[in-house]
């Protein structure tokens, strides 16, 4: 009888041991986790921007963090770059001219907006890339990849295109790693496939 | 029933064990570069502090010129940034963006020398497929790791650690970080150190 009642609090200390290790994220996990999302839904916890501007930008009216439902758009374009990678730095000025050409339109600019991601990039990290290139939309530090492990270690760059689903939140109609050839034909086909209407 | 249990703590304490080095990989290198997994975080033993005077080399840097420690004494802050290997991803995820910062490094009257123990052609090629780089980087390949060694920064595999040394004007050590060769040294903790010798 004792030998049963040892095994068995043997074996529930083995499983808390083995939960603890198979799945290290339930307790360790700094990411932002939301509740279980649909398939297709992107979603994950940012902080908000100190800057005022950036906070406008993304229609939030709070400074504390926000998921990416909250931001007013139709579509949300994220870019995942690190200031460590040789093609997101040639980039730079490809994916400033998209959010210039997406400011310069008035039908567009309240419906489309743009946010970046600093894979493993430190909060110093993305705002010397932001100096450097100039970069007018909000950037954000990733500094443990808990975003980056979220979202499937994509490699840099790589572009998330979001629409909203009807039920308060994103969902990816685009997924891809490349660089931007055209800035104009890049949007341009961004757009087509979120299938929202825009005027000229 | 212990048997099953024991079985599956091994899969997962080998699983836990196993998980892979913190780095994004950037498109610029194809599928060209070497996963080695997650490594011993440091293999060596440091023989350097701050306050010595830093052991002097002359390298061949991979433009085939010398590149002598001691030639930067009473003109510049000279930064040391041991890498491991070429071709692998949180080193392939380091240098590109010192390539950036040229103007900070600049402003700190600072310059920096990339050593590895690779030969000379790999390092090269690999440069180039970053675009270049605006610092020397030279080889500590042959006798192999003799610089690494004198600094005590190499490891069992013959490989360096991912070490920064910063190293001021009169030629005195101000600075050493071994860091986790998995990781890769924040920038701003560089800046900080370079600022200190630039009040």
């Amino acid at each position: 009888m004792r030998c049963i009642i040892h095994q068995n609090r043997m074996a529930r200390v083995m499983w808390a041991v083995l939960i603890f290790f198979l799945f290290p994220g339930f307790i360790f996990s700094p990411a932002p986790v939301l509740s279980e999302e649909p398939a297709g839904r992107l979603d994950f916890l940012l902080p908000a921007p100190d800057n005022a501007v950036h906070r406008q930008y993304l229609g939030l009216s709070t400074d504390k963090p926000f998921s990416l439902g909250q931001i007013k758009a139709q579509v949300v374009i994220v870019e995942i770059f690190s200031m460590y990678c040789p093609v997101c730095q040639r980039e730079a000025e490809n994916i400033n001219a998209v959010f210039r050409l997406i400011q310069s339109r008035p039908g567009l600019k309240d419906k489309v907006k743009l946010i970046g991601i600093g894979a493993g990039n430190s909060a110093y990290e993305v705002e010397f890339f932001r100096e450097k290139y100039s970069i007018e939309f909000p950037l954000f530090s990733d500094t443990d990849f808990s975003i980056h492990k979220k979202i499937g270690e994509v490699r840099t760059p790589h572009f998330f295109c979001l629409s909203l689903d009807g039920n308060n939140g994103f969902s990816v109609f685009y997924s891809g790693t490349e660089a931007i050839e055209t800035p104009e034909a890049f949007l341009q086909t961004l757009l087509k496939d979120s299938g929202i209407k825009t005027a000229p | 029933m212990k048997f099953v249990m024991m079985t599956l703590l091994g899969i997962a304490l080998l699983g836990f064990g196993i998980a892979g080095p913190c780095f994004c990989e950037s498109i610029a290198f194809g599928n060209k570069i070497f996963d080695q997994g997650t490594l011993k975080p440091v293999d060596s033993v440091l023989k350097i502090k701050t306050g010595d005077t830093a052991p002097d080399f002359a390298l061949t840097s991979i433009t085939g010129e010398e590149v002598r420690l001691s030639s930067y004494i009473g003109r510049k802050n000279v930064m040391l940034s041991f890498i491991p290997a070429a071709w692998t991803p949180v080193c392939s995820d380091q240098w590109p963006g010192y390539n950036i910062a040229e103007d900070i490094f600049r402003r700190y009257d600072t310059v920096l020398i990339g050593i590895s123990t690779d030969p000379l052609p790999t390092l090269f090629a690999w440069t180039r497929d970053m675009g270049g780089l605006w610092f020397d980087v030279v080889s500590d390949f042959w006798p192999h790791g003799a610089v690494s060694e004198t600094y005590g920064v190499l490891r069992s595999n013959g490989t360096a650690e991912r070490a920064i040394v910063l190293i001021d004007k009169k030629g005195v050590i101000r600075f050493v970080h071994v860091g986790d060769i998995n990781l890769r040294p924040d920038l701003g903790m560089l800046v900080r150190e370079m600022e200190k010798l630039n009040p």
